[in-house]
């Protein structure tokens, strides 16, 4: 494995070659927001809240799908960057109806804690409050599609961590919806195992535990990397810790 | 098959063309079919049952486009040592009196009217090299191709050049990829050469989109074997032994004549293992696409091939280092392939002697809209937009003027007519705010209103959008809320500057290249017609039920509940 050196925000880091941007920008202690990057599952570039400006590229770039380059000159926060990043929260919070003072994640959700650090502090586009459906039918956890961003985690998780590819998405466009099977209930999934991974990686309250009010939802993300690594680390018992999100906090 | 197998197989055909003494050339492609042109086939082909002793000297042969679409349906009548005859608009009475006239030998001028002279400007001003067969031959015979010159360029690089050299001919014709962007399609090519790998593919983006373009449509409808060819010589100069032709759906006539031609091309040794005796192999498989937009995106195709839903993946790395199921791919649209065979024959230097210094060759365009003569163009590169609009599409119709010429469809924007004279090449296109795009060219007269154009094209953007991205997925709703807003004259200035900065966002955050392009017709005629914009803009308006209405509805269908 060789080393390549790069400049991030005007100072020089190195990095493994193969590494992704966000990995080396996050190990060199800079905070950079991200919704649908999830350590432990494949790369999506979806969410466009990593985006980063690499010197010589025609356009922004995600830094999650990024690999890094010898002689990269890459800028992490910009006026540009700031401004691009709120309006894609304040899109995300327009699409559909993320009431934080009635959810179970309040408090606890990744989005409404980016939408802070980012300084989203309020929505200049139309709420789209679409009518959207709930799906409880599940013995133990439930859907909530008015919360849901699209980031596909559980998507993800279900078909890369545990095998069973009981969600997907359907639909296109702002039609998009996440399924279980063949757009059945949850409930009667014949696939789902019921291992609640996807609630655990879900960032906001669109998949929640049954039984827990306003603000009681608390997920713990990195039990998946426990999972996937823990055997490696020689970590036998899961001690968590509390989320990413919660102990950064933005460096100017 | 090998080369003088191929040649023998040739002028035999040209030779029995030569020798029917009457030709009855019928459109088949979509437009003419549609406005009644199997009836008119119905009639040629009913006289010819009845008098079988006509067969050695009467031939009805279905064709592939002729050109002006709007005229259809097309006869073309070939007699020996005559010139062409084209009759337009025929019905099955006319065509009873083209057989009468032209076979017969009765004296009757009743189609008289319908003859469409041939030096009209719209056939004069044209160039046909990737068309140079449509409308002439039948599409469903192997044999026609061939006796135009067919799969000899193919032969002609298996036997006489070496890959290398193949990809330095396509280097030099300065073929621009066809498909809209105008990446140099030699470049593309050695960069698949060179990768080492034991496995790479060759498709064919036949997924065109576009509103009111079809000219993918037509080369595959009218000369399939020339695609093929072309895939084929790409395949040997790349390395690939597989190659895909991404069919969109709503294509059928399209699929079903590919899918003929490569089954022919496979029997005669011309596709499939050992083409031509020699040690290539390249095989063909159709795919068709299930009516999504975004499909047409390289890296959605990919997905959509492999049998994945279609979403784009971010790039790098490019198809040409990592494509289907990880291995290098080259993906060129259908149009490029169809220029590869006439650029191996007629030799690089011939290629980059038409068009511009910087867009070599011919384009073709679906014309449609506001103008005269709609149908299928082939012009040389860098022609002007005024030639297109008013001697080949014969001027704007109803004594209306002209205002606006829109190309590249949903990614691309409109060109008023101060910039008539601008040449149409890749570069002083996008100058313009606009593309060439896979070439779409839709004229609009005064009566158009540009904020209505602009809602029309958002609102096919905010269909299409696959949904994986957020600047594509929820910005394309947003502009057109705003939008309709605009056009309903309840919009305010502070809708204007958020529809501005959310354009401006959406072209640099989005994934792929629908969403970065899809607020360019918005922004085009912003550019040029905000004076269209501010007319329907009104400040200080109070929140009235309408207005409340149109803020607070929501343009989503509610979810079905399982």
């Amino acid at each position: 494995m060789s080393v390549v050196t790069l400049t991030i925000n005007d100072e020089l880091a190195s990095a493994n070659s193969g590494q992704s941007l966000l990995e080396v920008i996050r190990e060199h202690g800079i905070y950079i927001p991200t919704l649908c990057h999830m350590d432990g599952l494949s790369e999506r570039g979806g969410c466009r809240m990593c985006l980063v400006e690499v010197q010589g590229m025609r356009t922004l770039q995600a830094a999650c799908v990024t690999e890094v380059a010898e002689g990269m000159v890459v800028t992490t926060h910009s006026e540009r960057l700031r401004k691009y990043r709120r309006m894609t929260l304040e899109l995300i919070f327009a699409e559909r109806n993320h009431v934080c003072a009635v959810c179970v994640m309040n408090g606890h959700c990744e989005l409404q804690a980016v939408a802070a650090i980012e300084g989203m502090d309020h929505v200049r586009f139309d709420y789209l409050h679409p009518d959207l459906s709930m799906d409880i039918s599940h013995p133990r956890f439930g859907l909530d599609h008015n919360r849901c961003i699209l980031c596909t985690r559980c998507v993800r998780v279900c078909d890369e961590v545990e095998g069973a590819h009981t969600k997907d998405v359907m639909g296109r466009g702002i039609n998009c919806r996440i399924v279980n099977d063949l757009n059945q209930a949850w409930g009667s999934s014949q696939s789902c195992t019921s291992c609640g991974k996807c609630v655990q990686v879900c960032p906001t309250g669109a998949l929640f535990h049954k039984g827990v009010s306003v603000a009681e939802m608390v997920k713990r993300h990195d039990f998946l990397s426990w999972i996937t690594l823990g055997r490696e680390k020689n970590e036998w018992n899961y001690t968590g810790q509390p989320p990413y999100y919660a102990t950064e906090r933005r460096k100017e | 098959m090998n080369r003088s197998d191929l040649q023998t197989l040739g002028e035999r055909e040209l030779a029995k063309q030569q020798s029917t003494g009457c030709r009855l050339l019928c459109c088949g492609s979509t437009p003419c079919l549609s406005s009644g042109g199997t009836a008119v086939q119905e009639v040629f082909k009913g006289i010819l049952k009845e008098n079988k002793d006509l067969k050695a000297e009467l031939a009805v042969v279905s064709t592939g486009c002729m050109g002006p679409c709007s005229r259809g349906p097309l006869v073309r009548v070939q007699r020996q040592g005559e010139p062409d005859v084209i009759y337009e608009k025929v019905t099955p009475e006319l065509a009873q009196e083209i057989f009468k006239k032209h076979v017969s030998g009765e004296d009757t001028n009743q189609a008289e009217a319908n003859i469409l002279p041939g030096d009209i400007p719209f056939f004069s001003k044209q160039k046909k090299v990737v068309l140079a067969n449509s409308g002439l031959i039948d599409p469903e015979r192997l044999e026609d191709y061939v006796a135009q010159g067919g799969y000899m360029a193919l032969a002609n690089a298996l036997r006489e050049m070496t890959p290398e050299e193949v990809c330095s001919e396509i280097i030099d014709s300065g073929l621009r990829g066809r498909g809209g962007a105008g990446y140099p399609s030699g470049l593309k090519w050695n960069l698949v050469r060179r990768a080492k790998t034991d496995k790479k593919y060759v498709v064919a983006n036949g997924d065109e989109g576009d509103p009111g373009a079809y000219m993918d449509r037509t080369l595959m409808e009218s000369d399939p074997h020339r695609v093929l060819e072309g895939m084929a010589i790409a395949g040997y100069a790349v390395g690939a032994e597989q190659g895909f032709i991404y069919v969109r759906g709503e294509y059928p006539i399209a699929a079903k004549r590919l899918e003929k031609a490569i089954r022919m091309a496979e029997r005669r040794g011309l596709l499939g293992s050992r083409v031509m005796d020699t040690a290539f192999n390249f095989r063909i498989d159709i795919r068709i696409g299930a009516g999504a937009f975004v499909c047409g995106e390289e890296t959605a195709l990919m997905a959509s091939i492999m049998g994945r839903r279609g979403q784009p993946i971010p790039r790098p790395p490019y198809p040409a280092q990592s494509g289907l199921w990880g291995y290098p791919t080259l993906i060129n649209n259908v149009e490029t392939f169809g220029s590869i065979a006439p650029i191996i024959n007629n030799g690089a230097e011939w290629f980059a002697g038409i068009g511009t210094a910087k867009s070599r060759g011919t384009k073709i365009f679906a014309l449609a809209g506001q103008v005269e003569n709609t149908g299928l163009i082939e012009v040389p590169m860098g022609i002007s937009l005024r030639e297109i609009v008013f001697d080949i599409g014969g001027g704007v119709p109803n004594g209306h003027t002209f205002k606006a010429a829109q190309t590249g469809g949903p990614s691309g924007g409109c060109i008023p007519a101060d910039y008539l004279d601008t040449p149409v090449d890749y570069d002083s296109l996008r100058e313009l705010g606009s593309i060439m795009g896979s070439g779409g060219l839709v004229v609009m007269d005064d009566t158009t209103s540009m904020p209505d154009v602009a809602k029309y094209f958002m609102e096919f953007c905010m269909d299409e959008s696959c949904g994986k991205c957020v600047p594509c997925r929820v910005g394309t709703v947003q502009l057109y809320r705003i939008l309709e807003r605009v056009t309903a004259g309840i919009a305010t200035r502070n809708d204007l500057t958020i529809m501005e900065e959310l354009c401006t966002m959406m072209q640099e955050t989005s994934l792929c290249g629908l969403g970065q392009s899809a607020p360019n017709p918005l922004l085009s005629t912003l550019r040029y017609f905000r004076h269209e914009y501010e007319a329907l803009i009104k400040d200080d308006l109070p929140l009235t039920s309408d207005r409340f209405a149109l803020a607070t509805s929501s343009v989503l269908p509610r979810q079905e509940v399982s």
